[in-house]
């Protein structure tokens, strides 16, 4: 698995949503070759029947008491939005073929 | 420009005895964020009239006779990380530059009931991803014993604020060493509790199995102090330890004769640090065995490989949190785009730095499909197997000692162009997320005329043992006392 390849990259920054110059990719390639090269070494560990740990606590989901209680107003929750309208968010049109109403 | 502010301690029995109102100690700190902090690019934001005003409440409370808690009219300093509602939380990131948090961190809130004031708000690698407090919009911080140095990172601006004297005490956040390797750094006491005793609740996002909120200070005991009132159950961060914190402050008088400290051995191979951060380690083990401690070599078999697990989990986790940044319902948005997809990539590009993609590309490399197995699997499954050995060496030990850092502060700059080499740096503190642990640095020495740090690490939910050992540490040596030298 040694190295990735430009290709690679570029489909997996496509992935991760953002975009890189030709530049930016050549580093990436470079720097994340160089990481993956190390973390082979997890390969020399024979982990046949160890069970993965995603969590360090024997934490159980806590369910809360069904208690109402106020949400957050909706107008501070779009207050952050670049660029919202009432209490909606605002994006550039999704669907093709209509006119813009 | 007035002196560096004495310990937590020091302060708490000034403003006890009457010697000292918070109004003009308070007033000293944000003199000294504003000259020295500044120099040494600690801070982000200071909250000026907000911690002044805060100050004169709580000289207020305290004629009046009702005084919050041993932080009460304190000043602090928290990492830009922590949100408090109503202000601007940036992360040291241009996607975060002017996000004003709609409510306030967990710790936020304890530490306004607890009445201590906070007076600033830290510089630290953007998001929390860097050991050197370089990858940030506002600048790299500086190490205060050495301008040319890195603090550590990513906690660099908490770390600065205690060494260089401008606040007692202030929090930091801990991934795979954020806390203890500043700490060791700086000269100062660092701590990373156990996983899940302080809520994560209002603490940005990196790598939520591992990310855990801690404090640095003078001492052992300035740090449980700040422990005991930060740490708690919390029902909004699911994570958050259901037992009740138990108090740490009074388990310090003890002393070491029947502590095990145990040296693993993988730690102390040949080539494996620096001479000077060996010998002044050494110098440690041995100044804990004069004082009563039974030293134990143990073994962490699996230890090599706790850096790779680290990276491949953190920025597996990562880029899963990390997606969240959309230009759409809060942080940067590009202008002039073309289309929603557009909008994503330029917005996410334009607004996390270098360091930030680069973990949210491998993270997102780990988790797609054909390599999840290989790597985020394989990793997950390293992790059982590094806290196993943890386990099994705490069956015959109190403690484990080590170095925090392989090495002595780096020169700035140093390592921006070989991010694998900053990874290894973090050798000695990512098992304790992996596993965690509570840990804590604690200064051991200084070489080249800059600190050196010993980790001692304990077993989940140990901290009052652990720092327990620190504190007797620090009854038998200064080296917690020495101080940057001040400019002229």
């Amino acid at each position: 698995m040694a190295g990735i390849t430009r290709e690679e990259v570029e489909r997996v920054v496509a992935l991760a949503r953002l975009s890189l110059s030709p530049e930016e990719t050549d580093r990436m390639s470079r720097e994340l070759g160089a990481i993956l090269g190390y973390v082979e070494t997890l390969e020399r560990l024979d982990t046949t029947d160890v069970p993965p740990t995603s969590h360090v606590l024997p934490l159980a989901t806590p369910l809360r008491d069904d208690v109402p209680s106020e949400p957050i107003d909706p107008g501070l929750a779009v207050s952050n939005a670049p660029r919202h309208e009432g209490s909606a968010f605002v994006v550039p049109k999704v669907i093709e073929g209509e006119e813009e109403g | 420009m007035s002196g560096p502010l004495g310990t937590l301690s020091e302060l708490r029995d000034a403003l006890d005895a009457g010697e000292l109102t918070s109004s003009a100690l308070v007033a000293a700190s944000l003199e000294r964020a504003a000259t020295l902090g500044a120099s040494l690019g600690a801070f982000i934001r200071l909250r000026e009239p907000e911690a002044r005003a805060e100050a004169e409440a709580a000289d207020a409370r305290r004629r009046a006779g009702r005084v919050l808690s041993p932080l009460d009219g304190i000043p602090i300093a928290i990492k830009d990380n922590l949100v408090r509602a109503g202000e601007v939380t940036t992360c040291a990131s241009r996607i975060l530059e002017d996000f004003v948090s709609p409510y306030s961190a967990g710790v936020v809130e304890r530490l306004d009931a607890a009445g201590a004031i906070v007076v600033g708000r830290t510089n630290m690698d953007e998001f929390a991803m860097g050991s050197s407090s370089e990858h940030s919009i506002f600048g790299a911080v500086r190490n205060p014993w050495d301008s040319t140095r890195t603090p550590g990172g990513s906690s660099g601006g908490s770390a600065v604020a205690v060494a260089a004297g401008i606040v007692p005490v202030s929090i930091g956040s801990d991934t795979g060493g954020s806390i203890r390797q500043p700490a060791s750094f700086c000269g100062v006491v660092g701590l990373k509790p156990t996983y899940g005793r302080v809520s994560r609740w209002g603490l940005v996002a990196y790598a939520s199995s591992l990310d855990q909120i801690g404090a640095f200070g003078r001492s052992a005991a300035d740090v449980a102090t700040v422990l005991e009132v930060i740490a708690g159950h919390d029902p909004r961060d699911s994570t958050s330890l259901p037992e009740p914190s138990p108090p740490c402050v009074e388990a310090l008088e003890a002393d070491l004769s029947g502590r095990v400290v145990g040296l693993p051995r993988e730690y102390f191979v040949e080539d494996g640090m620096a001479p000077e951060v060996r010998t002044a380690v050494r110098a440690a083990v041995a100044e804990l065995e004069a004082a009563g401690a039974k030293i134990l070599e143990v073994s962490l078999p699996h230890s090599e490989f706790a850096v790779a697990a680290y990276y491949l989990i953190a920025t597996a986790e990562a880029s899963s949190n990390l997606a969240r940044y959309d230009g759409v319902r809060y942080g940067h948005r590009a202008s002039g785009v073309s289309d929603l997809s557009d909008l994503y990539d330029r917005s996410r590009s334009e607004g996390f730095g270098d360091e930030v993609k680069r973990r949210i590309v491998l993270g997102t490399y780990v988790l797609s499909a054909g390599y999840y197995d290989a790597y985020y699997r394989k990793a997950q499954q390293v992790r059982t197997l590094l806290r196993r050995d943890f386990d099994r060496a705490f069956s015959s030990c109190d403690v484990i000692a080590t170095p925090t850092a392989p090495e002595l502060p780096f020169r700035l700059g140093e390592r921006a162009a070989d991010p694998l080499r900053m990874y290894l740096g973090d050798v000695y503190t990512v098992s304790a997320n992996l596993a965690g642990l509570p840990g804590v640095s604690i200064p051991c020495g200084l070489a080249d005329g800059v600190p050196v740090g010993l980790q001692l690490l304990a077993a989940p939910l140990e901290e009052a043992k652990l720092l327990g050992v620190a504190a007797a540490y620090q009854r038998q040596s200064d080296h917690h006392r020495a101080r940057p030298p001040e400019e002229a």
